[in-house]
């Protein structure tokens, strides 16, 4: 059972949550820009990556706010809960974030650069 | 006669092993069992192959044993990062059917299960194949609807289906509750009676067994830890073990199949999840089905041990560690104990967990990547044991002949990009 910190609400069990899976894949701006193949990039490919993951989720059955979390997707620790406009804090995350595949794909290219907080 | 040369045809090597039958096993019991010889052997890895298939679990061990068997390979080697069958194949709860919707997956489920209506016998290793009967219940008016309508799409692919009211249900499975008060009545079901389970050790071991006698070496506590690829074309693996080249390489490691692709430059659909079982302590034979149930979400069978074998469902979120959350559990076992109120007094004995390869469209992927001879299976999730036959059978064939067949074009990773998906979410509504 994971043991999640709400920013509102404090420590509550995975079941009071809803998974909103990866964090900060952005659609791309304009959709018709892409071709199928890298539409299918956005619509279905996936990071899972085994340890430091970036996720997001919802305290659905609490405050209904999303937020972002930085698990370790071997040990299921979670080291780092930021909000959800913003990128990680930590070293880990940090590192995670700017080395994700994500970054270099011509997708994200296309995309106008988010403007986080 | 004369014995063929080792690397000629299987029937001559296949005589270097001890065949298993009534009067071997007569005769090991005279000297206590202990001179029964070894099933299969722990080479250490060659340099080169001419296929490696990584992931020993039935999958690719049957992709070994029919690449060696049906094509006629002999160089060729299976790398696991533990012990063979040590993986999703030796965790799950054996449930066999082929009652899928879509004539796509009605190719490959059936096409499977008639390979295992004759597996025991082929690899002379008995399998415990039992044809026992998959019952899945519907419990709303609109499920039933909907399974109606999905028997007849399953009918028309020539597969056995039928539609059972509650009281045949009760004459089948006398321990179940049908009275309609419950929170979730009993409102009808649907059985295929060629479905059924097997001893999911048994498999691995006995394609392993087959492959290897057919001069497959199966290379434990190997673990691929990254590809040999020269200008988008595979020339090998490194392992664990040191690099060992290769003409061709099928990736079978269900779970961490993203973590190879990512470690060869591409990504998959998949995310990798959660999916319990648990077994209770052995009691007396009293169930003789095995009962599924999608909107409760509990499914259970009972072994030849006795154990009532119970599968939960997966859990919401990405991971690797082997174990889900608790809540899982709980909710599962309320709604077994509401359907047969027997069960309440059962004890538990152990719990476990894997790691599911799940895919959006909740069928598998068998396909070429963008890698010149590299070719991945994966994608079976919550539901690829019943396929482990069919599963190798079309993947060798895909490997030796570098084109897919009939059987596994529709599910190559393309139908991402095309939009042709093959939504499977409704037959494998539970994990099962
Ligand atoms: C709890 C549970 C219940 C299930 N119930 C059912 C059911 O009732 N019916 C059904 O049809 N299906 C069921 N399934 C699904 C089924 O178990 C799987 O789809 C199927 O067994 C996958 O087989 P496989 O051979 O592809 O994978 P596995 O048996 O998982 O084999 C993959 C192998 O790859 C190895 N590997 C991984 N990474 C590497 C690496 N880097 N290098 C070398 N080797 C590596 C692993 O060690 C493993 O042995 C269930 C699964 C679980 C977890
Ligand atoms: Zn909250």
């Amino acid at each position: 059972m994971l043991y999640i910190e709400c920013p509102w609400c404090g420590f509550r069990d995975d079941e009071e949550f809803h998974y909103g899976g990866e964090a900060h894949i952005q659609r791309p701006t304009d959709p018709n820009e892409l071709n199928d193949e890298e539409f299918s990039e956005y619509l279905y490919l996936k990071s899972n990556p085994k340890g430091v993951i970036l996720e997001r989720w919802l305290h659905s059955r609490g405050c209904r706010r999303w937020f972002n979390v930085l698990r370790n997707t071997v040990t299921n620790e979670i080291t780092e809960i930021y909000p959800i406009d913003t990128l990680p804090n930590s070293k880990e995350g940090t590192e995670y974030y700017g080395q994700n595949w994500r970054r270099k794909s011509s997708v994200e290219k296309t995309i106008k650069p988010r403007e986080y907080k | 006669m004369k014995k063929p040369a080792s690397n000629q045809g299987m029937q001559g090597l296949r005589s270097e092993k001890e065949k298993y039958s009534i009067f071997s096993l007569a005769r090991n019991s005279l000297t206590y069992h202990e001179n029964w010889s070894q099933a299969w052997r722990s080479p250490e890895p060659k340099s080169e192959y001419d296929t490696i298939i990584i992931g020993a679990g039935g999958h690719g061990l049957a992709t070994a044993y029919y690449l060696a068997s049906q094509h006629g390979m002999r160089n060729i080697a299976v790398v696991d990062k533990g012990w063979l069958g040590g993986g999703n194949t030796g965790r799950n709860t054996t449930i066999i059917r082929s009652n899928y919707m879509w004539d796509e997956s009605a190719g490959i489920y059936e096409h499977s299960l008639k390979l295992w209506e004759k597996l025991s016998q082929e690899l002379n290793f008995n399998t415990m194949f039992s044809q026992r009967g998959v019952l899945t219940l519907a419990h709303t008016e609109h499920e039933l609807k909907e399974m109606n309508r999905r028997v007849e799409a399953i009918r028309l692919n020539g597969i056995d289906s039928e539609v059972l009211n509650p009281n045949q249900i009760k004459k089948l499975v006398p321990i179940i509750d049908i009275n309609p008060r419950l929170r979730y009545p009993v409102m009808g079901g649907f059985i295929q009676r060629r479905g059924g389970t097997a001893r999911h050790d048994a498999v691995a071991w006995g394609y392993a067994r087959a492959a290897d006698s057919l001069g497959v070496d199966i290379i434990q506590n190997c673990e691929a830890t990254g590809f040999i690829i020269e200008k988008g074309t595979v020339k090998g693996i490194q392992t664990a073990k040191g690099p060992i080249r290769a003409k061709k390489v099928g990736c079978v490691v269900s779970g961490h199949a993203g973590v190879l692709a990512n470690l060869a430059g591409f990504r998959l659909p998949i995310d990798s999840r959660p999916l319990q079982a648990l077994v209770s302590e052995p009691i007396k034979p009293i169930l003789d089905t095995v009962i599924m149930s999608n909107s409760v979400h509990m499914y259970v069978s009972q072994s030849d041990k006795g154990e009532m074998v119970f599968g939960a469902g997966v859990d919401s979120y990405n991971s690797y560690a082997q174990r889900g959350s608790l809540n899982i559990i709980e909710g599962m076992l309320a709604a077994a104990v509401e359907l047969f109120p027997v069960f309440s007094r059962l004890r538990m004995l152990r719990s476990w967990g894997g790691v599911v390869d799940t895919c959006p469209d909740a069928s598998p992927i068998i396909s070429k990547t963008p890698i010149d001879n590299l070719y991945f299976n994966c994608g079976w999730g919550t539901g690829g044991f019943k396929a482990t036959p069919g599963s190798g059978h079309v993947f060798a064939d895909l490997i030796a002949k570098d084109e897919p067949n009939l059987i596994s074009a529709p599910f190559s990773l393309n139908r991402f990009i095309s939009g042709y998906l093959i939504d499977e979410h409704g037959a494998a509504g539970v994990a099962h």
